[in-house]
């Protein structure tokens, strides 16, 4: 069994519990374990980095401390928690200066950070940890002509790590196609969402909102599949919103890319935190779920 | 010889890891702006703010909505022909800005982040509800009726926290913090 040291990060103890359930139901199912890091604590978004750096570097590399401590590749449901933990450890790596003013907070904790940990969103696990082949052959019922929009949102792919492609890349829509269902040609899959500037700026965020919805409806997709609490919340919660302020009449479903593929598993749609979204997507998942 | 630096100099010691000033290799071709999905809704696109530091306009850069504005998505950063690292550069302007106390009125990020830091320093997790007196005076009555609205529904559906989550250990928690800023006044 494949083991692993999970992040959930605050999003996915409330907000975000199904997208939560159903990582855990599909990594389950794949024989994964996500074993919870001890004592987290929040990685501070984008919001620690506006008032301190050191701080944020700080408390991001307090989690990276103890899940060195478990000698296991740590994952990241969220993209603001991973990409934060992503770089503080890179950072962290290459700048012993700045290791040592950290690790001299830490010893406080008790902790210390020697820079031996890998970091992966959880998207990562689904499209490199585990074979296609793997997928498929859990797959009992597959989402057959569900046109699905792969929104890849921010800090999943940016900033750029290493040489990956930043500007199209296809794993989502792999993942996608490994479940059965059909995934469109999203052309702004790649752009935010805004959930950063929903509170501060709230105009300018909603017309992000917007105008990835109205591209889902025009890449007649039926949902829009996410792999980060953000988006989701802000793409959904945000929804009647948008509606308000544009005039516009969205009704448009964004479910998590485990949900999906939990479906494509067979697993109990309540076991995957289905019936907690404000825009039921079951109608359009019917067909799949009678067979 | 003066040892005066200049407001770009500041800005360039920000930026972390940075050497010289990234920022005076900027060629103004703009494909930040073009990439930027908030540029609409700056009071200068992100090319302008770079020209603006350069030319030492602190006031007006100070001034600016622009990088509160900023949604840290990074497509700007990756597509910069001199690989400037601008969303680092937003950052560093919100930091600076906070410091100085100096920003334009009427903004929420600023007041809203350091309630979020507090919030951490208190408790080490998000609790969305203890956020909302950060910002929600400063929306209008439709935008507050929304909002509530919203988080009602939430609630509704078991989406909200009634509890405030809080780690373990503590105590040695916020002192690994006050190694890091003081925490005067933070009990």
């Amino acid at each position: 069994m494949k083991e692993y040291a999970y992040f959930p990060g605050c999003s996915l103890e409330k907000m975000a519990s199904s997208y939560h359930q159903s990582a855990m139901e599909t990594t389950k199912k794949l024989g994964i374990k996500l074993k919870e890091l001890e004592d987290w604590n929040c990685c501070g978004a984008t919001t620690y980095f506006y008032i301190d750096e050191l701080l944020a570097y700080t408390l991001c590399a307090r989690n990276l401390a103890i899940a060195e401590k478990t000698g296991l590749d740590v994952v990241a449901p969220c993209s603001a928690c991973y990409k934060n933990m992503y770089f503080t450890a890179a950072h962290l790596k290459k700048d012993p200066d700045l290791a040592e003013h950290v690790n001299f907070a830490l010893e406080e904790d008790g902790l210390h950070f020697n820079g031996n940990v890998n970091i992966k969103h959880l998207i990562e696990v689904f499209a490199s940890d585990i074979s296609t082949e793997e997928i498929q052959s859990k797959v009992s019922h597959p989402l057959k002509g569900i046109r699905v929009a792969p929104y890849y949102g921010c800090q999943i792919v940016r900033p750029q790590k290493e040489k990956e492609n930043v500007e199209q890349p296809q794993f989502f829509e792999n993942i996608l196609s490994a479940i059965g269902a059909t995934p469109v040609n999203y052309p702004l899959k790649m752009r935010c969402c805004g959930g950063s500037l929903i509170i501060s700026s709230r105009t300018a965020a909603l017309s992000m909102v917007r105008n990835l919805l109205q591209c889902a409806v025009d890449s007649q997709a039926s949902v829009i599949a996410t792999a980060c609490p953000m988006c989701q919340v802000n793409l959904e919660v945000y929804q009647q919103q948008v509606n308000l302020e544009f005039g516009t009449n969205f009704s448009f479903p964004v479910m998590y890319f485990t949900q999906l593929i939990g479906l494509a598993f067979g697993i109990n749609p309540k076991k995957l935190g289905i019936g907690k979204e404000f825009v039921s997507f079951a109608p359009s998942l019917l067909p799949v779920l009678q067979e | 010889m003066t040892d005066t630096i200049t407001f770009g100099q500041e800005i360039s010691n920000l930026l972390y890891a940075s050497e010289g000033e990234p920022l005076r290799t900027c060629i103004q071709c703009g494909t930040c702006s073009g990439t930027c999905p908030v540029a609409g809704y700056m009071d200068h696109t992100p090319r302008q703010i770079i020209a603006m530091i350069n030319q030492n306009m602190k006031e007006q850069v100070l001034e600016s909505n622009t990088f509160w504005y900023c949604a840290s998505c990074y497509y700007c950063t990756v597509r910069c022909p001199q690989e400037i690292n601008i969303t680092e550069l937003m950052y560093a302007l919100k930091r600076y800005s906070i410091w100085k106390n100096h920003y334009q009125e009427g903004l929420i990020g600023p007041t809203f982040s350091e309630a979020f830091v507090k919030m951490i320093v208190s408790g080490g997790r998000s609790f969305e509800p203890i956020l909302a007196p950060s910002y929600i005076f400063s929306f209008s009555l439709r935008e507050f009726i929304q909002e509530i609205s919203g988080a009602t529904e939430l609630m509704l559906k078991g989406r909200l926290p009634i509890l405030p989550a809080r780690i373990k250990h503590l105590d040695s928690f916020r002192r690994m913090i006050g190694r890091i800023i003081p925490m005067g006044g933070l009990k």
